[in-house]
């Protein structure tokens, strides 16, 4: 076992549970925190059912994105759905057999890599040729779109110019879930590859990509508009009515 | 202020070019120290007012959810960017919506979150400074909470949530707002926004007898407190005597009339508009909102309709419930207590476009629509109502149901271009507190928006009549349709237009 080896199998264990316990202090602390007032941007479904339907759309379609930019709709709705078929097709490097509905996805796999880039470059030629968005942005904005551009581009370096032992690749990750620890292969481009994942994986709890749990608590559009029909009261505002 | 001038319409809308620091002087005057004390605020900005409003601000993310995500979520995608109408009236890129959140979203990451504390330039986070506290002071109240913003987010997030949190913040410390503190103030001193006490109502609602009289012959009554009534309505306290509101009083009188139902307005209850809201202020919300529980159970109503009021309805649809259990579905002793008075058979409270629309459906009210032929009218959907509330029993009926009503009082009915209204409608410009005169470069700029949807259609079509349901956009738009080459009486209300076609001889 190579020091590196034993680097990187701390480091994704260490990212892992950044990654988990950051997200999961975050939502609690969003579910713990009442929201007083009914206030679900109208018109508004009428029903539980209703506002699954309104949040599907969100996430999937990004119905809302669509309305107020086409152009950051297309870059952004690329990259994401190619970073989920990404995410998808990673899958076989952590599953033994690989699931069959991730080997469907295999042929899809290196075209949406590809989404993937002309998703943030996309996002990232807005963000610096549109005045507006260049003004709002703030070092981070660009270092994330570094970050993601610079994840696609080393896994796609990988795949056609500096290939490495994927084999030896997916005993590593396996091992690190078996706790049975593998080597990992000395190559230059898959430690970039891995260190910029990880890198993404310890920012996620404390950087904007919170936008991605936010958005399932986000009350304008989690809120069924049912005010008058049922009494909506927080617990600190129930409190207040008993007080007087 | 004496120089104010409108922008040039813009044939095709289009992105502008930023001119940062245009809006950097427009700031409302700031409340004395008595206005503050009055409703129970900080009364100047003293020693230590920092850990104060960092405080204050740790406090509402503990209260308000909204406020934690949204200041979590945003990731500077733009899609905001270009959709306020302060925006694009001035072209301050502080006032994009994204930006205008980002004042505070600075504050917040320096003060609450691990990568603001420890690498502030890198995420654009800042210490709250005198600085940074007086340009939010002047650009959240270049905000009109009229939540355009929050269609187009991909995160909901709505930037009055924000403002209101920041107007919150600024009153804790002592840095509020003269005007609309001010008139919180006079709500709970005399009982309406405009301070108008009790006797003056009386006298103000027999004189309106009296021209109605005079002009169609008919006993038309505008009763005051009367117990027993079975209707309580419940408007803003300008239809009393502002023009062209009274014009609206005058057609729910009418409508009351002509369907033979016993209503009455209250003098404790005398304002339907809730500035409690603005300032984002729960605490206030509620005690405004309680005069009218109270007013209902004093006068033993059955119902309560709201007037043409736009932040007036998105408190009492959305919030009146929540805050003092007018509507359905509470179990506890508070709520059950008016729920027991209250027909249960009606939507409480009701919108009197909904009670009007209720009766049209049910034959008992006829209509000259010729009347109304002089007028080619088209409709400008107010912004809290739009966004904030809803009507009848599908969403989207706070658009179709004042558009129904147009059209079966009046001949000649358009709309604007659809990016301009429903839900993607312009705010006009004078709404979430903002409607005062030393504001009124802001307000004009403000109205850009609609005024070229408006100059469209009355270019194309002849329109020469906005409808509108908002005290706050019938004010706004009588000062500023001139600037923009309108006549000021080219505003008015929907129920305006039903007092001119409604027949009162039925009963």
């Amino acid at each position: 076992m190579s020091a590196a080896s034993v680097f990187f199998a701390l480091l994704f264990y260490a990212a892992a549970a950044v990654l988990l316990a950051g997200i999961a202090l975050r939502v609690a602390d969003y579910a713990r925190t009442p929201a007083p007032l009914k206030i679900p941007t109208t018109p508004a479904p009428r029903t539980r059912g209703g506002v699954a339907l309104r949040l599907a759309r969100e996430v999937v379609f990004f119905e809302s994105l669509f309305k107020g930019s086409v152009w950051t709709w297309i870059f952004g709705w690329l990259f994401h759905a190619s970073l989920l078929l990404v995410l998808v097709r990673h899958l076989r490097y952590f599953t033994e057999p690989v699931w069959s509905w991730v080997v469907l996805v295999q042929p899809l796999g290196i075209l949406v890599a590809f989404g993937m880039a002309i998703g943030l470059a996309g996002l990232l030629a807005r963000r610096i040729l549109v005045e507006r968005i260049r003004y709002i942005s703030v070092p981070s904005d660009y270092l994330m779109l570094a970050l993601l551009l610079a994840i696609a581009g080393s896994g796609l370096a990988m795949k056609y110019v500096f290939r490495t032992d994927i084999v030896a690749v997916k005993a590593f990750f396996l091992g690190l879930l078996r706790f049975d620890w593998q080597p990992l292969p000395a190559d230059p481009m898959l430690y970039i590859h891995l260190a910029l994942v990880a890198a993404l994986m310890i920012v996620f709890p404390f950087s904007k990509l919170l936008h991605v749990p936010g958005l399932f608590f986000s009350p304008s559009r989690n809120q069924a508009d049912d005010p008058r029909e049922a009494r909506h009261l927080a617990p600190w505002a129930a409190d207040l009515e008993r007080g007087r | 202020m004496a120089q104010v001038k409108a922008p040039p319409l813009r044939e095709f809308p289009s992105p502008q070019a930023l001119l940062p620091g245009a809006m950097e002087k427009s700031r409302p005057y700031v409340a004395s120290e008595k206005i503050q004390s009055a409703i129970g605020f900080a009364g100047e900005l003293a020693e230590g007012w920092e850990q104060r409003a960092i405080g204050h601000m740790g406090t509402l993310l503990g209260k308000y959810r909204s406020l934690k995500v949204f200041m979590d979520s945003c990731v500077h995608c733009g899609a905001c960017a270009d959709k306020c109408h302060y925006f694009i009236g001035t072209q301050d890129p502080k006032n994009m919506p994204v930006a205008r959140q980002d004042l505070m979203r600075s504050v917040y990451r320096r003060y609450f979150t691990l990568p603001g504390k420890l690498f502030p330039k890198l995420v654009g986070a800042r210490d709250l400074t005198r600085d940074v506290l007086d340009e939010w002071y002047t650009y959240f109240n270049q905000c009109s909470e009229c939540r355009r913003c929050s269609v187009f987010c991909p995160y909901g997030i709505d930037t009055a949530e924000v403002t209101m949190a920041a107007k919150e913040i600024l009153d804790f410390v002592g840095y509020g707002q003269k005007y609309t503190n001010e008139i919180i103030g006079k709500v709970h001193r005399i009982g309406n926004n405009l301070g108008l006490p009790g006797p003056a109502l009386a006298d103000t609602l027999t004189g309106l007898e009296e021209d109605v009289k005079e002009e169609t012959g008919v006993d038309v009554r505008f009763p005051l407190d009367e117990a027993g009534a079975e209707v309580l309505l419940v408007t803003p306290s300008a239809d009393f005597f502002a023009e062209p509101h009274v014009d609206s009083l005058i057609g729910y009188a009418k409508v009351f009339h002509a369907a033979g139902i016993r209503w009455t307005l209250s003098s404790k209850a005398s304002e339907a508009g809730n500035f409690g809201l603005f300032i984002g202020n729960y605490d206030q919300l509620r005690t405004i909102a309680l005069r009218i529980r109270e007013a209902a159970l004093e006068l033993g109503v059955k119902r309560i309709v709201v007037g043409e009021c736009g932040h007036a309805w998105r408190v009492a649809y959305s919030f009146w419930n929540t805050l003092v259990g007018i509507g359905a579905g509470g179990r506890d002793p508070f709520a059950l207590q008016l729920q027991r008075q209250l027909d249960p058979n009606v939507r409480q409270p009701t919108h009197i476009c909904e009670f009007t629309w209720d009766l049209i459906q049910r034959g008992a009210l006829k209509f000259d629509k010729d009347a109304n032929d002089h007028r080619v009218v088209t409709f400008h959907d107010s912004c809290n109502v739009a966004r904030g509330s809803g009507m009848g029993d599908l969403p989207g009926g706070q658009f179709e149901i004042p558009r129904a009503i147009i059209r079966a009082v009046a001949n000649r009915y358009v709309d604007m271009a659809s990016e301009t209204t429903r839900e993607k409608t312009f705010c006009c410009g004078g709404g979430g507190g903002l409607l005062t005169d030393e504001l009124l470069d802001l307000r004009v700029k403000g109205a850009l928006p609609r005024m070229e949807a408006l100059r469209a259609v009355a270019d194309r079509h002849g329109v020469n009549f906005m409808a509108t349901i908002c005290a706050i956009c019938k004010a706004q738009f009588t000062k500023v349709l001139p600037y923009y080459g309108f006549k000021m009486n080219q505003v008015g209300g929907v129920h305006q237009l039903v007092s001119t076609a409604i027949r009162l001889n039925a009963h």
